[in-house]
């Protein structure tokens, strides 16, 4: 106490400078930064003219929102939300026949998922813009997005998985996306006391085939591996191309108060796989094919309609019986994120709970395996020495480091949850050479490129856990925060400040140019067979085979044809199938039925799109068109009379006599 | 050099046959929801639009003020038109074979009333594209008229309507050309000779 008058004097001839100097510091918390701390002109870094588009795409997961968002970079803007575990009421996604198949599992329809880990398709190591896959961690899935529409084209289910989180993690040409568990679960699945899960529990390690031309993805096989937690991973690239590394956790194999019980040895492991050989294996028949029940469900492009497949088995390889299959590489401490360099010569592990910053070296691990430095064996993988495979380590650089990505300079970016911060270091030197605050508690970060051979650079933003005082409050919960940065200097800059949807878990960036081209206006009328499509409004009828009503009916603006429909009675199953005759960019038109248990329909130009209808009630009731086409949108609209169950009203319908002759 | 005005002719002939290549005619309508615009080509024997959509989106514009539609199975011009001009091509060849000044310009007036016939019937089109409105328009107007410009450029309500030649009719203009320089030319031989 006895320096406390100093101390404060100290304060007020500060203060009192301060003030002299005219220099306020502004009245915000000493985490805050005020808008005077930005470098440069931030403000003109970000701004995006009216009409003049961004430079990058952003794609961002959702985490428990089941979405992806894509949001333009540098503004933050967001252009588009896209479902894929999740319905989404708005576009009709999960509501119409066409879509609920992708939502199919071996539980059966299920709306909802975890959407964790987004990954843009590779070729020789580089972004590509052809499709985004996304994990889903709760019943565990894998999605593909097609970037030519944004939208949801294929899920698979994952079978003997318990929680599909380090995924989908993607080789360098799309030859495989993987996906590991998280929750090791009884193999097979049986009613079992949990506290044998020593005895019964596996982690199931899945590698998934991407054919290259349409992207349709199958379950090659499995890799069966002991009952550790499989956190994250992340392919080589180049020399390590053939490799894909997972971290692994709770290797206690503790399944009760994990955050005590799996936080206790010194070095967890690094599982690196070598899935040439385990094509090799598979050639050779050294697999065991198991039952299985798992979804593939895939969009048809010709029907634009998803169909729903069963899978009936798997094969599986044991890395006792297929030596050189996988190998452990100790990481201290209960390592989180994986990251391969862009050189594929360095494996970042990002211990969560270390002091240091452990990174890997491919060229030593190659060299130990055929030293045979091994420190001992579990389940017949051989574990390596740590001193013979590490490279280097990053020196306390923070606390609790979890995932890193890489810039094209030969820098190394790291996040840091509990310092809430980025750390700029060097691959080689392992030296700190410039840290940025996050606001808060960041956890992935995403650099265009930064996962691939060739990082974009330019640009770095962080996805926070934590928003709290960011923006002007929205009651207990809030949207999770994101920053970008300017890393195309020595320093790193902060630029901006922008709310995301859901939870971001992680997110990718590429150049525009790589996917903008592409981009589809429309669908091409022509091009489409789906089964119940009306291709004019001559095609246009109403179809009663017992009490299942097809109404096959047409959109243009500004009319439904037809659009009034008799002789539907209660208890009717009744599907709307509309078509959209439209062939012009963004003139979708919306579908939605008084009293239908069910969303709106929105139907792209050329598209075929079908609602499910019970009707309830009998009388007269309408239906409109729900997205604003045109002049003329608020006449846009028609009715159904539904008559009793009893009724002898006959099928009838049509349309005013100055129609559209299409 | 006796030989060139029949090089011309040919070039002439060979420049009119490109309208069964190119458009000769482009109409664009303009506004700010239209970025790229909407654009109708005319070709000797069809019309086009610049997607497969495009006509079908000009007749959904077109319907709100009652205009016709525009259907192209409709419009006989396109039938017949394609006769005149492997008419007009063997004339020309006719007159390259005959090598005399005369020849060259009766072919080259010729082409010339038939291009002023071409454009006359072209302006009837839009008038009566642009005036036939249907009684039961959902938008109406008092006195206006949506008259597409018979060449230039034109306010029509949100939109301009620019209408040009494209590459097809500049070439087909390019013939008339030649045809005149083959006639002088070959006088001017005839002169010097004599």
């Amino acid at each position: 106490m006895k320096n406390t008058p100093g101390i404060l004097l100290a304060g007020f001839v500060l203060l009192a400078a301060a003030a002299l100097l005219g220099t306020g510091c502004g009245n915000k918390g000493s985490g805050k930064l005020s808008a005077g701390a930005l470098a440069g002109d931030a403000a003109s870094a970000v701004y995006i003219p009216p009409g003049e588009h961004d430079e990058f795409y952003g794609f961002f997961s959702g985490g428990f929102s089941g979405q992806v968002s894509v949001v333009g970079l540098p503004s933050g803007r967001t252009l588009k939300v896209i479902p894929v575990f999740a319905l989404d009421a708005e576009k009709g996604y999960g509501f119409s026949e066409e879509t609920k198949p992708l939502l199919n599992t071996s539980w059966g329809f299920i709306p909802w998922d975890d959407a964790h880990h987004p990954k843009l398709s590779q070729t020789k190591g580089e972004t590509d813009g052809r499709w985004l896959f996304i994990n889903g961690n709760n019943t565990p899935r894998v999605a593909r997005i097609d970037l030519s529409t944004f939208e949801t084209v294929e899920t698979i289910e994952l079978p003997n998985s318990g929680g599909n989180h380090s995924s989908p993690y993607l080789t360098e040409n799309t030859e495989y996306v993987v996906a590991g568990t998280r929750f090791s679960v009884p193999y097979p699945q049986k009613d079992v006391p949990v506290n044998t899960f020593k005895e019964n529990f596996k982690g199931v390690i899945s590698f998934i085939s991407v054919e290259p031309q349409h992207g349709h993805m199958d379950l090659a096989f499995q890799i069966m591996m002991p009952a550790f937690d499989y956190d994250l991973a992340s392919s080589g690239k180049g020399p390590s191309h053939g490799w894909t590394f997972f971290t692994c956790y709770n290797t206690e194999k503790a399944y009760t108060l994990k955050e005590v019980n799996a936080s206790q040895n010194d070095k967890d492991f690094i599982a690196a796989i070598n899935w040439k050989k385990a094509e090799e294996y598979i050639q050779q028949g050294k697999f065991t094919e198991v039952p299985a029940e798992y979804a593939s469900n895939r969009m048809n492009e010709e029907t634009q309609s998803a169909e729903s497949t069963m899978k009936k088995s798997v094969r599986i390889l044991d890395p006792a019986q297929c030596p050189g299959l996988v190998y452990f590489l100790p990481t201290p401490k209960s390592p989180h994120g994986v990251d391969v360099t862009p050189t594929g010569e360095y494996i970042v592990g990002s211990g969560k709970l270390s002091a240091n910053l452990t990174v890997h070296s491919f060229d030593k691990m190659l060299k130990a395996i055929e030293n045979k430095a091994f420190e001992t064996e579990i389940d017949g993988i051989p574990v390596l020495k740590y001193d013979e495979v590490v490279a280097g380590v990053v020196k306390e650089p923070g606390l609790g480091p979890l995932h890193t990505e890489f810039d094209d300079k030969g820098n190394a970016y790291t996040t840091f949850f509990i310092s809430s911060e980025i750390v700029k270091w060097k691959i080689g030197t392992w030296e700190v050479l410039d840290r940025a605050p996050c606001y808060y508690s960041v956890g992935h970060l995403m650099i265009p490129g930064g996962g691939s051979r060739k990082p974009q650079g330019k640009y770095m933003v962080a996805l926070n856990k934590i928003t709290k005082d960011r923006y002007l409050p929205t009651g207990p919960e809030m949207n999770h925060s994101a920053q970008l940065y300017d890393i195309s200097g020595d320093k790193i800059k902060l630029l901006l400040d922008f709310p995301t949807h859901g939870e971001p878990h992680y997110a990718q960036g590429i150049s525009a140019d790589r996917v903008a081209p592409n981009s589809k206006k429309f669908f091409p009328i022509e091009q489409n067979k789906h089964p119940f499509r009306a291709l004019g409004e001559k095609e246009t009828k109403v179809v009663r085979e017992g009490n299942v009503v097809r109404i096959y009916m047409t959109t243009i603006r500004s009319h439904f044809a037809p659009d009034w429909v008799e002789g539907i009675k209660v208890g009717d199953e009744v599907f709307f199938h509309i078509t959209n005759l439209e062939q012009d960019w963004d003139v979708p038109h919306g579908f939605s039925m008084m009293g239908a248990q069910n969303a709106e329909l929105l139907v792209m130009p050329g598209q075929t799109r079908t609602l499910r209808w019970t009707p309830k009630k009998s009388g007269v009731y309408p239906f409109y068109c729900t997205d604003f086409c045109s002049a003329l949108h608020q006449e846009m609209q028609g009715y159904i009379r539904v008559s009793p169950k009893e009724a002898n009203v006959p099928v009838k319908w049509g349309l005013g006599e100055d129609a559209f002759p299409l | 050099m006796k030989t060139l005005p029949r090089i011309l002719m040919v070039f002439a002939v060979g420049a009119l046959m490109m309208l069964f290549l190119f458009p000769m005619w482009r109409i664009t309508l303009y506004a700010p929801q239209y970025p790229d615009g909407v654009t109708m080509y005319i070709w000797i024997n069809k019309l086009e639009g610049e997607t497969p959509g495009t006509i079908q989106n000009i007749n959904i514009l077109n319907h709100y003020v009652g205009m016709k539609y525009i259907e192209p199975d409709a419009i006989p011009e396109l039938k017949y038109f394609p006769t005149v001009i492997l008419a007009m091509g063997f004339l020309g060849l006719l007159a390259a074979g005959l090598n005399r000044y005369w020849g060259y310009w009766v072919w080259a007036v010729l082409f010339g009333i038939m291009a002023a016939l071409g454009m006359y019937d072209f302006y009837l089109w839009e008038y009566d594209y642009g005036h036939s409105l249907s009684d039961t328009a959902p938008i109406k107007i008092p006195g206006a008229s949506f008259q597409p410009p018979l060449i230039g450029t034109k306010d029509i309500l949100n939109f301009v309507a620019e209408s040009y030649p494209h590459t097809g009719g500049y070439l087909a203009g390019l013939a008339g050309l030649l045809a005149l320089g083959a006639g002088w030319l070959s006088l001017r031989l005839k002169k010097k000779a004599a």
